[in-house]
């Protein structure tokens, strides 16, 4: 019952502030979609363009609603800066292009442009950025219909490469590091989203008084 | 507004607060008539339950006035007079639609402190903690309800808040607690602890078709309330030498056909064992004193049903598996799917088949509420349940008295 992560505050929110968005941004990172977690979609998988390093980063969830609609919810890019909080915004180009605006944890900026690389209605999206963007990643996200009639799986696989060139690293400083756990955390708010219509909240609350907090302890 | 806070262990103060609004689209906020102390709220006081803050406000058990609701909310208005459960629950996910409300995927913002500490997340609870969601609780002058549309009951005029505000924890715990002995047309159902879970898991065997009941605690009024309310046969455990000893004689040697734990984590007792946990849990070794759930199983027949509405948060120790294993037991617990039963069990109310009101001890205002936690804890002045009054005074009925329109 004690051991509860020490990097905890108290706010979920803020806690996950990175998430897929600082993941997709993370130029640091370069990321690369990997579909290597599932049989279904192997022959998709593009090969990387750098060695895999082993902090690869795989998770899923279950979303009790139909595949197409939460690829339709996906597939309109404005609607990931909703369940992705380190992602201000996110605007469609056209012709499968789409302008990405991440928010650092110290408040600026990191802007790119990416592009859909393989996109089947109802199953799967897959995305890069393009070509001499400040920031290189990829992402990819597979949707698949669970068995027994339970909604949909969907599931998010990304190798981290190495980043290319000073300003790749210094974006990857600015969006700071990434976790497995901050990626849950914007596909459980997707989950919140297409199931509860909202994400569950208690910021703006009322309180009572608070004493300063331990930071060794802050719960 | 006011508001009932957590300030560290035996330490609740009436502090003055901001008033809460809505942060959601499916939520409302209600002006507070009636809210409870319950059972499980000592465990709060007395520190038992991790990750609570400073600040905290308490209170899972009200009900009030709708005063504001959420653009998604579409049943309920303003004024509708409404009871709310415990739990939060979306209404919508695999386990609200499978009816299992107190597992609702989409009501925790912190479901990953209990996700580390037991692999999955149970639903958000009003005033339970952070691991639970750090809900701001019902002990207040106001309060918010995420889920409205879900969640809060509307009930009938003319049934005084005394009536029906225990739909939203107590009554709908006992009765599961019941529910899950899965009582045949004759059972003998044992149920340790009178308190107020205790009292209503006694009724609820009745309505299940128990064949007879038998209440185990030891404070005198208690076990006389299951006595003349519950018509129970009761055991004061300070007076025997074995409760399983005794309850094997009152069965003619073959046990209860189920046993209800209503303890839960800080159960007290006078056998080794119980010293020993009471001696761990207080150096942290432990974190729950598990002692009447050894007697349950070990009471319980062979092939019987265990059922278990107390609360537990942590690891216990020296549980008799061997014992369990070998009379082929079944274990039931968890905390209550409220919403599935808050209707049914209206209805018997509204029928007459039970007054719930029966159990309150003590009506007190909301600044009265740090007495009233020292009064409930240590069962002072014979005190059994403790309802606060936010709206004024203590000792009126039902919200004012005001006309409500449903």
């Amino acid at each position: 019952m004690r051991d509860t992560p020490t990097r905890s505050t108290h706010k979920g929110t803020e806690r996950s502030g990175g998430g897929l968005a600082a993941l997709l941004g993370g130029a640091a990172l370069a990321a690369f979609a990997v579909y290597k977690g599932t049989s279904r979609n192997r022959e998709a998988s593009p090969a990387p363009r750098h060695e895999p390093l082993p902090s690869h980063i795989e998770t899923s969830v279950d979303i009790l609603r139909p595949s197409q609609e939460l690829y339709s919810f996906w597939r309109s890019f404005e609607n990931l800066p909703r369940f992705m909080r380190h992602l201000e915004s996110v605007r469609d180009l056209g012709n499968g292009r789409s302008h990405w605006i991440a928010k650092t944890p110290v408040g600026s900026r990191v802007e790119w442009d990416a592009e859909v690389v393989e996109d089947r209605d109802g199953q799967l999206i897959s995305w890069r950025s393009v070509a001499g963007s400040q920031v290189h990643h990829a992402g990819s996200v597979l949707f698949e219909p669970a068995a027994g009639d339970r909604g949909t799986i969907v599931r998010v696989s990304f190798d981290l490469v190495p980043p290319g060139g000073a300003a790749g690293r210094l974006a990857a400083k600015a969006l700071g590091p990434i976790t497995r756990q901050q990626v849950r955390e914007d596909l459980r708010r997707f989950k919140n989203l297409m199931e509860a219509g909202e994400i569950p909240t208690i910021d703006g609350q009322p309180e009572g008084k608070r004493p300063l907090v331990n930071p060794r302890n802050p719960l | 507004m006011k508001a009932v806070c957590w300030n560290g262990a035996v330490d609740v103060k009436v502090e003055e607060v901001p008033d809460p609004k809505i942060l959601n689209p499916r939520d409302a906020v209600l002006r507070v008539t009636s809210a409870a102390i319950c059972g499980s709220d000592l465990h709060l006081y007395d520190g038992y339950i991790p990750t609570m803050k400073k600040g905290d406000i308490l209170g899972h058990e009200f009900m009030g006035e709708v005063m504001e609701v959420g653009p998604g909310v579409k049943n309920l208005q303003v004024g509708d007079r409404v009871v709310v459960p415990f739990n939060i629950a979306c209404g919508r996910c695999w386990f609200c639609e499978h009816e299992l409300f107190s597992l609702c995927d989409n009501s925790n913002p912190n479901a990953w402190i209990p996700e580390k500490a037991y692999g999955y997340s149970p639903s958000g609870l009003f005033g339970y903690s952070h691991m639970m969601g750090g809900y701001a609780g019902g002990q207040a002058e106001y309060v918010r309800v995420p889920f409205a549309d879900v969640g809060a009951l509307k009930v009938p005029d003319g049934l005084p808040d005394e009536k029906v505000l225990f739909l939203g924890d107590i009554f709908p715990t006992g009765y599961m607690a019941a529910e899950n002995c899965q009582i045949q047309p004759g059972d003998t159902v044992a149920v340790w602890g009178c308190g107020p879970v205790g009292q209503f898991a006694i009724q609820s065997a009745w309505m299940l078709g128990a064949g007879r009941v038998i209440a185990i605690d030891r404070f005198p009024e208690r076990l006389l309330l299951a006595q003349s309310w519950g018509k129970a046969e009761i055991i004061d455990y300070e007076e025997v030498d074995s409760v399983v000893d005794t309850l094997r004689e009152m069965t003619g040697g073959r046990g209860p056909d189920a046993c209800i734990d209503a303890v839960g984590m800080e159960a007290h007792g006078d056998t080794l064992g119980a010293m020993v946990d009471k001696a761990k849990q207080a150096v942290r070794l432990e974190s729950d004193r598990p002692h009447v759930l050894r007697e349950c199983l070990l009471a319980c027949r062979k092939g019987g049903t265990v059922s278990i509405p107390g609360v537990y948060g942590g690891l216990i120790d020296k549980i008799p598996m061997g014992a369990s294993f070998n009379k082929g037991l079944t274990l039931k617990m968890g905390q209550t799917h409220t919403h599935r039963y808050m209707r049914p069990l209206l209805e018997r109310i509204v029928n007459g088949e039970i007054d719930p009101s029966k159990v309150i001890s003590h009506q007190m205002s909301l600044d009265e509420a740090p007495e009233g936690y020292e009064t409930f804890k240590h069962k002072r002045d014979h005190c059994i349940k403790v309802v606060l009054k936010p709206g004024g005074n203590g000792h009126h009925h039902g919200g004012n008295g005001r006309e409500h329109h449903a």
